[in-house]
């Protein structure tokens, strides 16, 4: 069987290449097997699985704390149940949905959007997806046992600090954390390699696909920010808290503002490193929709790169309130003002594309058009919030729970689900129930309006944030009635939604390689791919290859198909350089993430955990790289 | 009529937000300088983002439902990009929509930075007052600072101001992050432990207006709220002189016996009541108790039934607040409500 997107190429027995590859890059069978796998699809796939169980986590824990807020003096959940729950409701989508499920969807497409057969450290994928995991259930385990932190997802000094969080509450938070961004880390290591080393000869850097380019930037943001994090809770706070460092204890001369500028060194990036991915998403959407490349290439991805360096610039108008001297204050506002510029540039090019394209009417699209409608709002919203004097009036009110839903929500889940949808076929091989699809999309999207709307107007009034209850003289209720509304019409959505995907993915319409005559290399192979993605390794010409003409398409001939190889590219033009042999899979990472998972849940309950961590990180790391003698090396 | 469908969340929104004559706490409805300074800016940022957001809106909609006219000779299945005239064209457009959020962003820089400096400006007027405001979980220490020790003034969760007179806020806290805010007069400011913190305040009209605590603080965050009482200056300096006065012995029998109670009960760890031997200050300073017009930081009106259900299960109105049950006899309970509701 010769696929229709593959060249026709002589003097290559292909049926044997592909016999080869399956062997090569088969994985042994049985639950040993299944967590030995090293393939990204099936990482990829775990990444996202798990991170939209999070997603429905995150959102339980929403409607209750709408079903607490509905009415006035409601008694529904007490305020240390309240606290929990916002708190558990940040950190799950911040840091067990949000980030991992970007992740996810750039562990499954960049390989394939690049034409290559895997990232390029397949067991440090399969490590960093473990420790996702770990972290998670590590968090939950907290909850389910009365220790759900309870002081924000952002956790300030001194109410997080030993003095005022007493119990294990905070560490969970803190130890969770570390887990989370350990693996951020690692995917942000091997995308980055990837994407600069492995691109199909050819794919020169201004014909990488927009949402590789996401990827490349993100990963580059999750290298700067993510230690920024791991300063603030794992050196700073759990170390006060476990051996009484007081970094940032006032009692003892510490300082509480360090924490918080170290904290949103990261939290500010944390936002773009969400919504970077989502909008490389609509990207590849917006051009397989309109049958037409994206509009200013250029220009999107140097406003995509610019974004990531302004992230950086701009935490501190997250303390505006702290009474900073103005005159710094007047940089921040103008650099928060600046993400205007660099959205807006894309938002043009994306409207234009639409212009001279050819719309068609699918789920994804209509998601695309939501994020407009919500986004935009959304960054109107936070240009406002930029000027200090009206964001000390609405920060830390509604106002700001309103904005940045819009903007995540907005900017990051409509772009999701519309890759969802628009990859569905491609993850299943099977179409997805578009009518379904796009019932799903207004359902969330009125919803969403009607949940987040009010809460613009609720924050002018002075609803602050975070409190569990409100007096009826407030004159609060019609608001927050109206929000829980709005909030269960997107709960009937996102069953909807879980509905949907397994109805079709167990009777939808075969999907075939390239159901939606898409231009990028992801859909140059079979749905779903198998693991070494080509049978022949594919060469771009274009930006999009498979709208070139097949007979002007190339393939990569000379590696060897009887192991798991790859062809590293130069950085600049993606000019092959040499062969380069993947590892196999191993069981080490599994194990290796399990040891350190034990040692780091130890280390929140005993200061002896961490020698034991030492010893038992090297066990796992002497395995993992043991030169074990390969059975595929004998035969 | 697809400009004019989206103009009405656009004029709806409008309409929400101008019918905002009865809430409570409001930065829409100002009662001071700074306040009526930051609502001017804020109406000036919604009524343009809405303008833009309407504007960006209808260039999608155009976008989508107008013909696909002049790229009909390019059929894109083959070339899947318009003519390079075509794309020259869009470019030009695209420019042109950057340069003009540029110059509107750099607009709205200047009005928010231009309106910074005007509200700072306004508390370097030289008749102002001085309020000292320290965070506690979960009320509002308020003191009035004097050179002269006998003249300064100590109260709790109420803030009283003379109209037309600046007032400075210094705040700071005694244990996590709180944030001083009442809506209808000034934007917020932390109250940071360790550190001293600022804010101005000025009411240009006589009011009580509330304020909330708007950092989150713990279990009771909820009810932190404090009440700012703008009055005619003769009137606060009425106030001024009551609170400055040494509160007399209770003279009435029953009012005795209520301060019995109150200074052979636990009361007496944690509070102070002037002119007699309580003089903690963990929590509020209660002499001039009966003046105030909440209890618990705002949580209830300041009346007797409130108050005895207050004293005998403080944990059922503000779960996991700090003040202790104290075991307070049936018939000491009235009298000891009746002394403390006395201290005016």
């Amino acid at each position: 069987m010769t696929l229709p997107m593959e060249p026709a190429v002589r003097d290559i027995d292909v049926e044997r290449e592909r016999e080869n590859l399956k062997r090569a890059w088969s994985s042994p069978g049985g639950i040993w097997g299944w967590l030995s796998v090293t393939t990204h699809h099936a990482i990829g796939m775990r990444y996202i699985v798990t991170a939209f169980i999070f997603l429905l986590a995150g959102g339980v824990e929403a409607f209750l704390m709408r079903l607490q807020l509905s009415r006035p003096d409601n008694t529904f959940l007490s305020p240390d149940k309240y606290n929990q729950l916002f708190t558990m409701h940040g950190t799950t989508m911040m840091f067990l949905f949000a980030v991992p499920v970007m992740e996810g969807m750039g562990v499954y497409l960049v390989p394939l959007m690049l034409g290559t057969r895997n990232v390029a450290f397949p067991r440090l994928n399969a490590f960093g997806y473990y420790m996702y995991l770990a972290g998670g259930i590590f968090l939950y385990w907290g909850l389910f046992s009365n220790s759900g932190p309870d002081a924000g997802w952002f956790a300030y000094t001194p109410l997080s600090g030993p003095m005022y969080s007493a119990g294990k509450r905070v560490d969970v938070w803190a130890q969770m954390i570390t887990f989370t961004e350990i693996s951020a880390m690692c995917v942000a290591a091997e995308l980055i390699a990837t994407i600069l080393k492995m691109r199909a000869p050819g794919m020169s850097l201004n014909r990488i696909p927009l949402f590789c380019w996401s990827m490349l930037v993100q990963s580059w943001m999750v290298l700067f920010a993510m230690p920024a994090v791991m300063i603030a809770s794992t050196v700073f706070l759990l170390n006060d808290r476990t051996i009484g460092t007081h970094f940032v204890n006032p009692a003892e001369g510490g300082d509480p503002l360090l924490y918080q500028h170290v904290f949103w060194f990261f939290g500010h990036p944390e936002v773009y490193i969400i919504f970077i991915p989502a909008l490389g998403m609509i990207s590849s959407i917006v051009d397989t929709d309109t049958r037409r490349a994206i509009f200013g290439y250029p220009a999107m991805v140097l406003s995509v790169v610019a974004t990531a360096f302004i992230g950086f610039g701009l935490w501190v108008h997250h303390m505006f309130a702290t009474g900073l001297p103005q005159i710094g204050e007047a940089y921040f506002t103008a650099a928060s003002m600046m993400i205007g510029i660099t959205s807006g540039v894309q938002i043009f090019c994306w409207i234009v594309t639409i212009w001279t394209g050819r719309v068609r009417w699918s789920a994804a699209m209509h998601f695309v058009l939501g994020f407009f409608f919500i986004f935009v709002a959304g960054g109107l919203t936070g240009i406002i919030l930029a000027a200090i004097p009206l964001d000390l009036q609405v920060h830390d009110t509604f106002f700001v729970v309103a904005h940045f839903h819009y903007v995540l929500i907005g900017g990051a889940l409509f772009p999701l689900f519309g890759g969802f949808h628009h990859w569905f076929p491609k993850f299943t091989g099977r179409m997805i129930d578009e009518r379904i699809g796009k019932v799903t999309f207004w359902l969330l999207f009125v919803g969403f309006n009607l949940t987040f709307f009010p809460m613009h107007l609720l924050g002018l009034y002075g609803m602050t944030r975070r409190i569990y209850t409100y007096g009826s003289e407030m004159g609060w209720d019609h608001g927050n009635a109206l929000a829980t509304a709005g909030a269960s019409i997107i709960a009937v959505g996102g069953i909807l939604f879980i509905i949907n995907v397994f109805v079709s993915r167990k009777s939808g319409a075969l999907a075939g390689a390239n159901p939606l005559d898409s231009g990028t290399l992801e859909w140059a192979t079979t749905s779903p791919p198998e693991p070494f993605n080509f049978v022949l390794l594919p060469v771009a010409t274009s930006r999009y290859p498979l709208w070139t003409l097949p007979k002007e398409r190339l393939a990569v001939t000379g590696v060897r198909s009887d192991r798991r190889e790859v062809l590293v590219t130069t950085v600049m033009d993606a000019e092959p350089r040499h062969r380069y042999p993947l590892p196999h899979s191993s069981i080490w990472p599994f194990i290796s993430a399990l040891l350190i998972a034990i040692a780091l849940t130890g280390s929140v309950f005993a200061f002896g955990w961490y020698y034991i961590g030492f010893i038992v990180a090297a066990i796992g790391l002497i395995g993992w790289f043991w030169p074990w003698r390969r059975r595929e090396a004998r035969s | 009529m697809i400009r004019r469908a989206a103009l009405i969340p656009a004029i709806a929104a409008l309409a929400l937000l101008s019918g905002c004559g009865a809430k409570v706490q409001s930065a829409m409805d100002p009662a001071g300088p700074e306040a009526g300074r930051i609502a001017g800016l804020m109406w000036f940022f919604i009524i343009l983002v809405s303008v833009i957001f309407v504007v960006v809106m209808a260039c999608v909609l155009y976008a989508l439902f107008r013909g696909p006219r002049g790229i009909e000779q390019e059929p894109l299945e083959r070339t899947h990009a318009p003519s390079t005239a075509t794309e020259e064209k869009l470019t030009r457009n695209v420019t042109a929509a950057t340069v003009a959020t540029v110059v509107i962003l750099f607009g709205l820089l200047v009005a928010s930075v231009v309106t910074g400096r005007a509200i700072s400006s306004l508390g370097t007027a030289k008749n102002g007052i001085t309020v000292e405001v320290t965070g506690n979980q979960w009320w509002w220490y308020v003191r009035y600072p004097n050179d002269i020790a006998q003249w300064t003034v100590v109260t709790a969760n109420e803030i009283h101001i003379p109209v037309g007179r600046p007032v400075q806020i210094r705040g700071t806290s005694n244990d996590v992050i709180h944030s001083f805010w009442v809506p209808n007069l000034n934007g917020k400011i932390d109250l940071i432990p360790s550190r001293v913190t600022e804010r101005w305040i000025q009411a240009d009209r006589p009011g009580r207006f509330r304020g909330q605590c708007a950092e989150f603080c713990g279990l009771q965050h909820a009810h932190m709220a404090l009440w700012v009482i703008a009055d005619p200056p003769d009137k606060f300096q009425a106030w001024m002189n009551a609170q400055l006065q040494a509160p007399q012995p209770p003279g009435d029998p029953e009012l005795q016996r209520g301060q019995q109670v109150f200074l052979n009960h636990a009361c007496v760890y944690c509070h102070t009541i002037g002119g007699t031997s309580a003089m903690a200050s963990v929590g509020p300073d209660l002499t001039h108790f009966g003046s105030r017009s909440t209890i618990a930081a705002g949580t209830l009106p300041n009346t007797k039934g409130n108050l005895g259900g207050w004293i005998t299960d403080p944990q059922n109105v503000k779960p996991g607040n700090h003040m202790a049950v104290v075991d307070i006899k049936a018939d000491e309970l009235q009298p000891l409500i009746d002394y403390l509701e006395s201290l005016k």
